[in-house]
């Protein structure tokens, strides 16, 4: 063993954090930059399913709410790009991997918005789930990726109590509004739970990330913990989850819950989503649009600095 | 299964101030007299809050269209940041015109139960863009007016619009500095950039000149002291926009224009006329004259509010 990998080692055992300059193996290299690209490409395109009901919103207040949280989402992929990084890759690069379905993105923003509702269910129950999978990466091994989670949980956490806000006082309103309300918690209820990826037994990267500290709870306790957290707030909100062998486990101290179809999040992760293609083709129309941009403004700053472009 | 103590820190929510996250605003005038100020007809202070707060509205509309379609991140993020300081410029003058008026009409009253012709924002602010370089235009143009109008607003005799001109100043510097820069970039970027940054200059010059012209309601109040008459912002803003393309290698003299004629805004015909405008002056979008573009924006924005009414959000 050499020193940089007796070095790495033992920081992972120890529980410290692994730091750009650091020796570390390439796998975890390779691993690390694919996992937080594909969280930046998630914050990036997850923009567009809530980013489309601002200049609808109801009332200038909600306008200015979702606003703030669709510009938090792209504050969030920024950082997380900045911390890929740090690890060698390029932004520009990364983007080019989205937009050529090279590299994924979270599979629950294919899905569509259809009503107001949807925002606060998203907020709710999408960012809800986020958290539940992000918190603990705030306890990365890798150190950027570790403190940029722990700015993003926080704002996440504010998305989640706006949403569910927002179906407090649509519950509060008229008939046609708590159907909406009810109708969109059962659409986004089983992507919410497949937001924590395939069940344990199909889930072949996680004892090398577990090992490596990357993940730090399988991918059926997170989603048991959302379950958990959920339907109590499902209650106190007065609307039902569309799961007819959701019940508490007096024994386990667990709600059992029904198995999305795992059908579905295949299809939709190899592509095949409702809206898989209007996504990433808004994401590389914007990308186009935006060249000659890009182009002049690095024209301008060669110029400036005397250096030709 | 054990789980990290990280997940009860965000279970704590104690800096409320967070929650709001700029969309509250009863707070940061809590202080500020509401009283409507002596010898001033209500009426106008009105209309003179719904020209301010319409600018800002429908700008902020415009922008928000930007949002997933921003060059790069960076823009991303300060277009929406442009957009929420205008969107908050614009509730706090819509609920001041409501309290003007005596109408007990709210902030979202006024924006989503109005037609267009009671709409009092220049055309510039509800042009479409058909480029990057068209808004980075508009922006330069409306910020580099709003920050000399607010400059001097800071003294009205209103202390509610002295209270939000004082506020918007640091966001309109902010905004103005943002736009100015991307001229730049764009005028003296590569020939390409530099063509279509000429292009939406020569486009947006003769609309700005709108801005200048002066409305029966600007002239009284500024008598008044509560108002700015806007020909009076001309040298300032000349001088600006002058050294801004000055560095953007364009001509430093697009917008000295001064005749503007509404067809320049290419309003009329697709519209309903508007109350029109006193005097045989030729109407504005200060009178509640529009173009296609304000039906286009008011359909999008008003249709939701309208669906569901008596909605709670
Ligand atoms: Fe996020
Ligand atoms: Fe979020």
């Amino acid at each position: 063993m050499t020193t940089g990998e007796a070095v790495f080692t033992e920081t992972i055992e120890r529980d410290q954090r692994v730091e750009p300059a650091d020796w570390m193996p390439d796998g975890y290299r390779r691993t690390m930059i694919r996992q937080i690209a594909q969280h930046a490409h998630s914050e990036i395109i997850g923009m567009q399913p809530e980013g489309e009901w601002i200049t609808r919103a109801p009332t200038l207040r909600r306008k200015a709410i979702l606003l703030a949280k669709v510009q938090d989402e792209a504050g969030h992929g920024l950082y997380l790009y900045s911390a890929a990084e740090t690890l060698g890759a390029d932004r520009g690069d990364l983007t080019r991997r989205l937009i050529e379905g090279r590299q994924k993105y979270s599979s629950i923003f294919n899905y569509p918005t259809h009503s107001f509702a949807d925002v606060g269910v998203i907020g709710w129950l999408v960012d809800g789930a986020a958290i539940c999978n992000q918190v603990p990466l705030c306890r990365s091994s890798f150190g950027p990726y570790a403190r940029a989670m722990i700015r993003i949980c926080k704002e996440e956490s504010f998305h989640q109590r706006q949403g569910y806000e927002l179906l407090l006082n649509m519950m509060s309103g008229t008939p046609a509004q708590r159907d909406m309300v009810q109708d969109s918690v059962n659409r986004w209820w089983w992507p919410s739970l497949m937001m924590f990826g395939p069940p344990d037994a199909d889930s072949p990267n996680t004892a090398q990330s577990m090992a490596w500290k990357i993940k730090r709870h399988t991918n059926d306790e997170l989603r048991q913990r959302f379950v958990d957290m959920t339907v109590p707030q499902a209650e106190a909100l007065g609307v039902t989850l569309p799961d007819p062998a959701l019940r508490w486990n007096a024994e386990r101290e667990h709600y059992d819950f029904g198995q999305p179809d795992w059908d579905e999040l295949r299809r939709v992760i190899s592509g095949d989503g409702p809206l898989n293609r209007q996504r990433l083709a808004r994401r590389r129309q914007a990308d186009e649009d935006g060249a000659w941009v890009r182009e002049a403004a690095a024209a301008h700053a060669a110029r400036r600095s005397g250096v030709p472009a | 299964m054990a789980f990290d103590d990280a997940y009860r820190a965000l279970t704590d929510h104690d800096d409320d101030a967070r929650w709001a996250y700029g969309t509250g605003f009863a707070d940061p005038f809590a202080g500020v007299p509401t009283e409507l100020p002596a010898g001033v007809d209500p009426a106008d202070l009105a209309a003179y809050c719904l020209m301010l707060g319409d600018d800002a509205l429908i700008m902020s509309h415009r922008l928000q269209e930007w949002v997933t379609r921003a060059p790069e991140l960076e823009d991303e993020l300060a277009l929406a940041n442009i957009a929420l300081d205008l969107l908050g410029q614009a509730r706090l003058l819509l609920t001041r015109a409501g309290q003007a008026e005596g109408s007990g009409r709210d902030e979202d009253t006024m924006a989503f139960r109005r037609e267009a012709a009671e709409f009092r924002h220049v055309c510039l602010a509800e042009r479409a863009d058909a480029d990057f370089a068209h808004l980075v235009a508009r922006l330069l143009v409306l910020s580099t007016w709003r920050l000399a109008a607010f400059d001097r607003l800071t003294a009205s005799r209103d202390p509610m619009l002295a209270a939000v001109a004082a506020k918007g100043i640091k966001e309109i510097t902010y905004h103005r500095d943002y736009a100015a820069q991307w001229v730049v970039r764009l005028g003296d970027g590569t020939e390409l950039s530099h063509a279509r940054m000429a292009a939406a200059a020569e486009a947006i010059a003769a609309p700005a000149g709108e801005l200048f012209r002066p409305h029966e309601v600007e002239i009284r109040l500024a008598a008044a002291g509560v108002a700015v008459d806007p020909s009076t912002l001309r040298a300032e803003f000349d001088a600006v926009l002058g050294q801004v393309l000055t560095a953007a290698t364009l001509d430093p003299h697009i917008f000295d224009t001064e005749m503007y004629a509404p067809a320049d805004c290419g309003a009329a015909a697709t519209m309903p006329p508007g109350p029109g405008a006193p005097g045989g002056r030729p109407p504005s979008g200060r009178d509640g004259e529009h173009t296609a573009a304000l039906h286009d924006i008011l359909t999008e924005m008003q249709s939701l509010a309208r669906a569901v009414p008596g909605g709670a959000w």
